[in-house]
C-alpha cells in the first residue's frame, strides 16, 4: 500500500480493511468440517474469534474462510458433535 | 488575576484554562492535590470536562490515549511509582502520537519508602519519547502547561509532554501566581483538531500491527518530531510572551553566564537557589553563572555546546542518580560538549527531599572556582552533603 516514507500517514493509522490482511498463512493446523456430523448449531460461528466461520444464510453448513483462519482450533474445541477436526497443514 | 497558590493548583488552573476535555487520574503524593482541584472545578461547573477516577495510573494513561483518539484534549498528573506504573503506556502514547500533557510532581521511587522530591522518577522516563520540561517556580508550571498543549498538538509534533514540578518544593509551596484571563488563553491556544480522529464515517484502524517493513520509519518520525519540537517550543514561548509578557529563556536559560569562570547547569527549583547564590558571588566579584536546563527532552545539545564557549569549567547538578558513570544530566551535558572544551564535574544532591540550600550552592560554586583555577577536577562525581564523616561536608 505504501511505497516510500512520504506515503505514510503522520500517525500509525490504517485505512485498509483487516480483510485485506491474509492471516491464513499463519496457520499450522486447519479445521475440516464433517457435514455428516454437523447439526448446524453454529456454535463454531459464534466462537470463531476471526469471523472465519461463514454462514451465508440460516440452514447452510458453515463455510471455513481459510484466507483468514489462523488455525486456533476454538471451533473444533467448541463443536458439541465433534464435527470439526484439526488437520496438519502440509507444506 | 494575581493569586497565591502552590504549583499543583497552578497546574490544575492551567488545565481549566486550556479547556481540557478529559482528565483521567489516580492519586499519588505529591501530585494528589492536582486531581483534587480538578475534581472540585469540574464539580462546581467551572470546568467543562469529563473527570475519570481510574483504578491505576496505567489505566489513566490508557484512558487518555483512547480519549485523545476521539479528539479530546487530555490531561493527567502523577508522581513516582505512579509514573513508573504508567511506563508501558507512556511508550504507547508516544507511538500512538497522542498529545497528552501531564504535570509530574517529581519524587523518589522506592524502596525504601520516601515520598519526597527528587528527579529520579522523570529521569527514568527520559527515553520514552515524551518531551520533558523542568519548571523553576509555580508560575512557570502554569505557563508551561499552556505552552505544552500548543506544542504537543502541533501537527508536526504530535507528542506528549511532561511538565515537571519539584515534589513538595513546588507542589506544596504557596507562591504568587498570575492566573491569566480565559480570553487571553483562548487567543494563545487554538482548539485541538487532530488529523485522524475516530469517526464512524471515516473507518480506520489505530494501534494495529506495524511490521518490520515500516516500524523503522514510524520510529524515525518520532525522532523527527522531537527535532521539530525544538523550534516549536521557541515559537510557542515567543507567542506566549507577546500575549502574557512572560518568558523562560527557551530550551536553556543563561543566567549571568557572560565571562563566567564557572557555570552550573541546574534543572528545576534548585535553579532559583543557584541564581540567588550566583548574584551574591557576582557582588563579591566572583564570576559564576547558572545555565537553567529547562527542556530536557528534546535535549538542548546546541545550547549546551554554547556553554563550552562561555566557560572552561562547567558543573552539573543532578537531583537523581543513574547508576552508571555519573548522573543523567551530567552525562548528557558531557556528551553534548566537544572533547576538551571544558572541565566538568557532577554534583549529586537534593535526593529524597533533602533541601538544596544556599550553603550547598555556595560550596558548589566555590568548588567550581577552585577547579577553574586548577584547570582540572579533583573527582568526576561529588555527592553533596554526604554524611561520610570525612569533614568534607
Amino acid at each position: 500500500m505504501y511505497k516510500t516514507y512520504k506515503d505514510l500517514p503522520a500517525e500509525p493509522v490504517a485505512f485498509q480493511s483487516t480483510e485485506d490482511v491474509m492471516t491464513g498463512n499463519w496457520r499450522s493446523i486447519r479445521p475440516v468440517l464433517d457435514e455428516n456430523k454437523c447439526i448446524r448449531c453454529y456454535m463454531c460461528w459464534k466462537f470463531c474469534p476471526d469471523m472465519s466461520m461463514v454462514v451465508e444464510k440460516e440452514g447452510d453448513y458453515p463455510r471455513i474462510d481459510l484466507d483468514h483462519c489462523k488455525g486456533c482450533g476454538i471451533c473444533s474445541n467448541e463443536c458439541p458433535r465433534g464435527a470439526i477436526r484439526m488437520e496438519r497443514e502440509i507444506l | 488575576m494575581i493569586d497565591m497558590m502552590n504549583a499543583n493548583y497552578a497546574a490544575a488552573h492551567a488545565a481549566r484554562l486550556a479547556r481540557v476535555d478529559v482528565a483521567a487520574v489516580y492519586p499519588i503524593t505529591p501530585q494528589t492535590s492536582i486531581s483534587e482541584k480538578l475534581a472540585e472545578m469540574v464539580q462546581k461547573g467551572e470546568m467543562d470536562a469529563k473527570f475519570m477516577m481510574m483504578e491505576s495510573e496505567h489505566s489513566a494513561m490508557s484512558a487518555l490515549i483512547g480519549a485523545s483518539y476521539v479528539g479530546a484534549r487530555t490531561f493527567t498528573a502523577t508522581s513516582s511509582h505512579g509514573l513508573a506504573l504508567m511506563h508501558e503506556m507512556l511508550m504507547w502514547a508516544v507511538g500512538a502520537r497522542r498529545p497528552i500533557v501531564m504535570p509530574v510532581a517529581a519524587r523518589t521511587i522506592g524502596g525504601p519508602w520516601n515520598i519526597w522530591g527528587e528527579h529520579q522518577d522523570v529521569i527514568t522516563e527520559r527515553d520514552t519519547g515524551w518531551l520533558q520540561i523542568f519548571c523553576e517556580n509555580n508560575q512557570e508550571v502554569l505557563d508551561t502547561v499552556l505552552m505544552a498543549y500548543r506544542v504537543a498538538e502541533d501537527p508536526e509534533v504530535m507528542l506528549p509532554i511532561m511538565v515537571i514540578e519539584d515534589g513538595f518544593i513546588l507542589s506544596h509551596t504557596v507562591d504568587i501566581v498570575d492566573v491569566p484571563e480565559q480570553e487571553k488563553v483562548d487567543r494563545f491556544l487554538p482548539p485541538f483538531t487532530p488529523e485522524y480522529p475516530v469517526d464512524v464515517n471515516r473507518p480506520m484502524r489505530h494501534g494495529g500491527l506495524v511490521m518490520p517493513d515500516w516500524w523503522t520509519e514510524f520510529r524515525h518520525r518520532i525522532y523527527q518530531s522531537q527535532e521539530v519540537a525544538r523550534a516549536k517550543l521557541l515559537e510557542a514561548e515567543k507567542a506566549f510572551e507577546e500575549i502574557f509578557g512572560r518568558s523562560y529563556g527557551g530550551m536553556m536559560e543563561y543566567y549571568r553566564c557572560d565571562d563566567a569562570d564557572a557555570i552550573l547547569v541546574v534543572a528545576g527549583s534548585a535553579a532559583g537557589t543557584a541564581k540567588e547564590v550566583a548574584d551574591r558571588f557576582r557582588e563579591e566579584g566572583k564570576k559564576v553563572g547558572v545555565a537553567k536546563l529547562r527542556v530536557f527532552r528534546p535535549f538542548p545539545a546546541a545550547e549546551v555546546r554554547r556553554l563550552g564557549d562561555m566557560s572552561s569549567t562547567i558543573g552539573v547538578f543532578d537531583r537523581s542518580y543513574t547508576f552508571g558513570d555519573g548522573g543523567a544530566m551530567f552525562n548528557e551535558v558531557r556528551s553534548a560538549l566537544q572533547p576538551g572544551d571544558s572541565v566538568l564535574k557532577d554534583y549529586v544532591g537534593g535526593l529524597g527531599g533533602r533541601d538544596v540550600t544556599v550553603k550547598n550552592m555556595e560550596w558548589i560554586f566555590d568548588d567550581l572556582l577552585r577547579i577553574s583555577a586548577a584547570g582540572k577536577a579533583d573527582r568526576t562525581v561529588e555527592w553533596i552533603g554526604l554524611k561520610d564523616g570525612t569533614g568534607r561536608w
